[in-house]
Formats: structure tokens, sequence, C-alpha cells
């Protein structure tokens, strides 16, 4: 975790600065840095909240922490890490995106299609990416351009999208049968599935994207405050368009995932992976106001929510108090962000 | 100094010198029915802090914003540096050399003092087609930019948040100098500062000038223009009705031209 975001250098030394000059400003003390530091705390509440779960389940289930479990939980939280990172993006400029889930749904469904008419793996999962990437561009356009409010307009994709994996499939799931794709669901190396490596490969370019590049410091700036980072000419809605495409073609990757997974291609409403995406960012410390963001904290959201329900599931506690659990842990979660500087 | 202010024969919106850095003719804009600006005609030299001043909501933040490529003006045009100018973007007037203070500082508070002054202006490595951040040679870059200021900020690593007021003026003047610009412009640089953190921003807008830099300079502080600038404008709902060479007036007559009490220069004023 070499974690070097705007927060961690934020907080570097305070040195005094020009020593030429005369002694204007008081340079802060260090010390009080350190405090604030202490205060960034909450930042951290996923790590916190994920440690304090596994060591709670654990004592009360020892098999909890074995290494099977603790490969089902990974596998199990890919999806949601690769959807909470398309979310983090949006988020990170101030928007947000409700229709992940349905856009999955509806990248499942064009997979299905284009491999039922034979095309092969490559070109069905292309396929599916390409129709994330569309739907993801339908949101931006409308959002930068239409001057729509983002959450009315993911709001309609939300339902557009869905409908239209009725449309296409008529309903009804295409099973999907490939040795590749069985792989992807089933295969590891030690405890991490393939496709838990591969959402984790994303978390890292999406990491390196947010913090090593110009566009990650205008998604930060644009989120930050638009109207500065257009004044120094950052084409703010662009930002706004393209972190749409981001975060509908990682809905379409995990709609790959997703078939892998369920070894085929349905339209079923995806809801709580809608609901667990922005869940993990919030608990991940991603600002909803914009101009905060980490890649780490919504991965780690991601994990404590999959614990969290793999837990409660381990315990024998009924499936109908996972919402609920959900529900509480992400209050508690925003609860705990008012205390972020 | 003269000791009456009479009005100029000709005056100073037609006086445009031939190399004047800045030539703004006749600009108009209107958002919907509210005309911030009515054929504005102003002009800045080159070395020289050129002030506009005007009460608030007069059109002087609207006018900068049309130079400086916020804004696109609906009729009027644009001279920068000998050549007309159609900034479509705030991009491409600081790609001409334009760098603006903005009023309300356009500063990103959740980045660092050097993830602001490269805003925009990041320095990437090339690593085969993907360029990254050469987060290290901003942050040098940053050091050296701000240590050359006479306003004590704190590590460029700092979060803009953290920062006083002063400091962030600093910043933002910072960047605005820092990048190889012709012409800076401040939308009134001074008017959230107290008075010591006032006097270190004069000086560094003094230094810039003699630096070189061209400055076009919006106060409302008549001590300050008076002090700094080398000619002043004066705008009055959205028009700007007089220039003066700050050597040929005064505080009154500023004053006077600011509220009407005194006719500007233009022949069709209403009284
Ligand atoms: N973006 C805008 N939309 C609508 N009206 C505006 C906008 N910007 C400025 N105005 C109006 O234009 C006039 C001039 O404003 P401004 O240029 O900010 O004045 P000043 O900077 O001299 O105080 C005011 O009446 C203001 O309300
Ligand atoms: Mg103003």
């Amino acid at each position: 975790m070499t974690e070097t975001s705007t927060r961690e250098t934020a907080s570097g030394g305070s040195t005094s600065r020009g020593a030429g000059a005369a002694p204007h400003t008081p340079a802060r003390p260090s010390r009080a840095a350190g405090l604030r530091d202490l205060s960034n705390w909450a930042d951290w509440a996923a790590l916190v909240g994920l440690i304090v779960l596994v060591v709670i389940f654990q004592s009360l289930n020892s098999t909890f922490l074995s290494p099977g479990n603790i490969q089902s939980m990974l596998v199990a939280s890919a999806i949601l890490i690769v959807l909470a990172i398309g979310q983090t993006f949006v988020v990170a400029t101030a928007g947000i995106d409700l229709s992940v889930a349905s856009t999955m749904t509806l990248a499942a469904v064009v997979f299905g299609m284009v491999f039922t008419a034979g095309h092969g793996l490559p070109l069905s999962m292309a396929a599916a990416v390409v129709a994330g990437a569309m739907v993801g561009l339908v949101n931006g356009l409308l959002v930068a351009r239409g001057r729509i409010t983002d959450f009315i307009v993911t709001l309609g994709t939300l339902s557009a999208a869905s409908g239209l994996a009725l449309i296409l499939s008529d309903g009804k799931p295409a099973t999907i049968i490939s040795a590749p794709l069985l792989k992807l669901s089933t295969g590891s190396i030690g405890i991490f599935g393939y496709s838990v490596i591969v959402a984790l490969v994303i978390a890292l370019i999406a990491h390196i994207v947010l913090f090593r590049t110009r566009f990650g410091t205008h998604v930060l700036a644009t989120g930050g405050n638009a109207e500065a980072a257009n004044a120094t000419g950052v084409r703010t809605k662009r930002v706004k368009t393209w972190v749409y495409v981001i975060s509908g073609v990682l809905a379409g990757i995990g709609s790959i995932l997703l078939v892998a997974r369920v070894g085929a291609a349905e339209p079923a409403a995806n809801t709580a992976f809608l609901l667990n995406s922005v869940a993990a960012v919030v608990l991940g410390g991603v600002s909803l106001f914009g101009g905060r963001a980490t890649i780490i904290g919504p991965v780690i959201g991601a994990l404590l929510l999959t614990a969290l329900v793999n837990g409660l599931t381990l315990l024998g506690v009924s499936q109908f108090y996972q919402p609920l659990s959900v529900g509480i842990v992400v209050v508690l979660a925003a609860f705990l962000t008012r205390f972020q500087k | 100094m003269t000791e009456t202010t009479p009005t100029p024969t000709i005056p100073l919106w037609q006086d445009v010198p031939s190399d004047a850095l800045l030539d703004v003719r006749g600009v108009s804009l209107a958002f919907g029915q509210v005309r911030a600006l009515r054929d504005v005609s102003m002009h800045a030299r080159r070395g020289e802090v050129t002030a506009i001043v005007g009460d608030n909501g007069a059109g002087k933040s609207t006018l900068i914003r049309c130079i400086s490529g916020i804004h696109k003006a609906d009729e009027g045009s644009i001279d920068f540096d000998g050549e007309r100018v159609h900034f479509r973007s705030p991009e491409e007037a600081r790609s001409a050399g334009i760098e603006t203070v903005h009023q309300n500082l356009a500063l990103v508070e959740d980045l660092t003092v050097w993830q602001n002054l490269f805003l925009n202006r990041e320095i990437v490595r090339g690593i085969g087609p993907v360029k990254l951040l050469d987060r290290g040679a901003m942050r040098k870059e940053a050091e050296r930019m701000v240590s050359s200021l006479a306003v004590n900020v704190p590590a460029v690593g700092a979060r803009v948040r953290r920062l006083s007021g002063g400091q962030r003026q600093a910043v933002s003047i910072c960047r605005a100098a820092g990048f190889t610009s012709k012409l800076i412009i401040m939308d009134e640089p001074t008017a959230a500062l107290g008075v010591q953190e006032t006097a270190r921003v004069e000086e560094l807008i003094q230094r810039l000038r003699d630096e070189g830099h061209a400055i076009v300079l919006i106060s409302h502080n008549f001590a300050q223009v008076l002090k700094l600038s080398d000619a002043v404008w004066v705008m009055r709902a959205g028009r700007c009705v007089a220039g003066r060479r700050t050597a040929e007036t005064d505080g009154d007559e500023i004053v006077a031209l600011i509220t009407g009490a005194r006719a500007g220069d233009l022949a069709d004023e209403p009284a």
C-alpha cells in the first residue's frame, strides 16, 4: 500500500520557507501537523472497520480466517471492487453514477448475445466493455454538456439500461459455457482467485491514473473546485465526461466477471451492487462533495462489505439481516466522515 | 503632479500607444438582461501597472474575465501583444501569455501548493506512450517559485486548505508570475487581506513590475492604486468612463469619476 494521495503529500513537513525573506507569517509548528494527521483517522474508517469485523468474526467462528474462506471472500469482492473504483472516479468529481449496476447488467446481456451468436470469447468481452463505455459516454455527455444533474441522468440510465437489457435478452438468461471463463471464476494463484487479481490490477492502474497522471489531478481539481480548475484551463467538462466513461468501462469489465461467476448472462437487476458501490466509496473516505479520493479506501470498503456479509452468513444469521447490517455500517461510516477535516 | 486636474484634451482611451500590450476596443457583454459591459475600451502598456477601479458591479471582473478567456465578448475586439485575439478558453489566454489571479482565488483547496502552482501546467515524464507526473520536478520547481516570494508560504506539500488568506493570495500570484506570462491580471488581490498581508502583496506587485511584468490591477483601495499604478481606468455601470495617467490625477478626481459626480471622457455618457 504505497499510498501517496493528495492526502499524504498534504501532510508533508512544515519547514519554514524563504530564509532570506522577512519572518512574515510564522510557519506552522510541525506538532500541529501531526495532530491534524490524527484527525485524518476518519479517512481510514474502512480499514479500522475491516480489522474490527475480522477480529469479531474470527473470535465467533474460527473458520472465518481459514485460507479457504479468505479466498472465497476475495473472489466474492472482485466485482464490487471493480465497480467501486469506477464509482470513485465519478464521486471524485462530485458526481454520482447510479447506473453502474444496470450498466453491468446490460453489458452482461450484450456479452451473452455476442457469445451466443458464436463470435467467440474475446469479441464477446470487448462488446461488453464497449456497451459499458457507451452507457458511460451517454451519462457523461448528458451531465457535462447537457448540464443535467448527475443524479437524474444516471437514475434515467439506470432504468434505461436495465430496460434495454430486458428487451435485448427477451428477459431470458443465456447460458455461457466457456472453459476460460470458468477458469477465470475458479482458478487462483495461492489464495488469490484470478478474478480478484483482475480487480487488484485494475485498482493499481486506477491508483496510478488518479495520482500519477495529469488526468487524475484534473479529476481531483474538477471535484475540488470546478470553477478554479476551469480558470486554469482544465477542461472540466471533458473530465466530467471521461469519469463516467471510466465507470462504464469498469461496469463492462465487471459484467465479464459476473458472467464468469454465474455461468450465464442474465438480465437480472443487480441493485445490491449499486448500493454497495456507493457504500464502499463512502466507507473508503472519499468525499461525496468531490476533490478528495483514494483508490485504496474504496477497495478496503468493498472488502469490508464483503467480509460483513460473509461473516454473517458464516454465523448463520438470516440473509434478511444482511441489507440491514450493510445499511447500518454505511450510515455509521458517513457519520464518521463528519470528523473529516 | 499638476495642481489642477483638467480633463485631458484627447481621452486616454483614444490615445493608444502603438506598442500597447493590451488593447480592448468597444467590448460589450450581456448576461441575459444584465448588460455587464457596454462598449468598453481600455489599454495597458508594457512594463506598467494598469489599475481598474469602480464600484461593486461596475463590470471590472467581467472585463478581465473576457480578457482571460472565461467569457467571450458579444462585441468588440481585444488585441494582445500586437495581435487580434479571440480566446475561446482560459487555456488559450494562458498560452498567449495572460495569467490571471481571480477575485475568488482560483485555487483548489484539497490540492497541495505545488499541485495548484502546476495545475494544468503539470510536468510529465514519458514512459513509452504513458505520461506520468514528474512530481519531484514539480515540487522542486515549486520550492523555487515560492522561495522567491517575499511572502512566507509553508511547505509546498501543504494543502491549500491550511493556508491563510495572504498565503493563498501569494500562491495565486506566484502561479501567475511563475510561467512565461506577458501580462498578469489581478482582481482585487488584497480585498480580503489584513494590513500586513496587503503590504506584502503590494511589495510583490512592485517587484513583478520591476522585473518587467505588465500588470492589470483591480482594486478598491485608492491609496494602493495611486501608489502602484501608472495608469488608471474608471468603470461605472458597465462602461469604462475615464482613463488617466496616474501621475496626472488624484484620489478626489477618481472618486468623483467613480461616483459619477464628475463626468467621464465619453461624449455620449448620460449625465
Ligand atoms: N456569470 C454572470 N451571470 C450573470 N450576471 C453576471 C455574471 N457575472 C457578473 N454578472 C453581473 O454583471 C455585473 C458586473 O459584475 P462584476 O464584473 O462582477 O462587477 P465588479 O467586479 O466590478 O464588482 C453585475 O451586475 C453582476 O451581477
Ligand atoms: Mg469583481
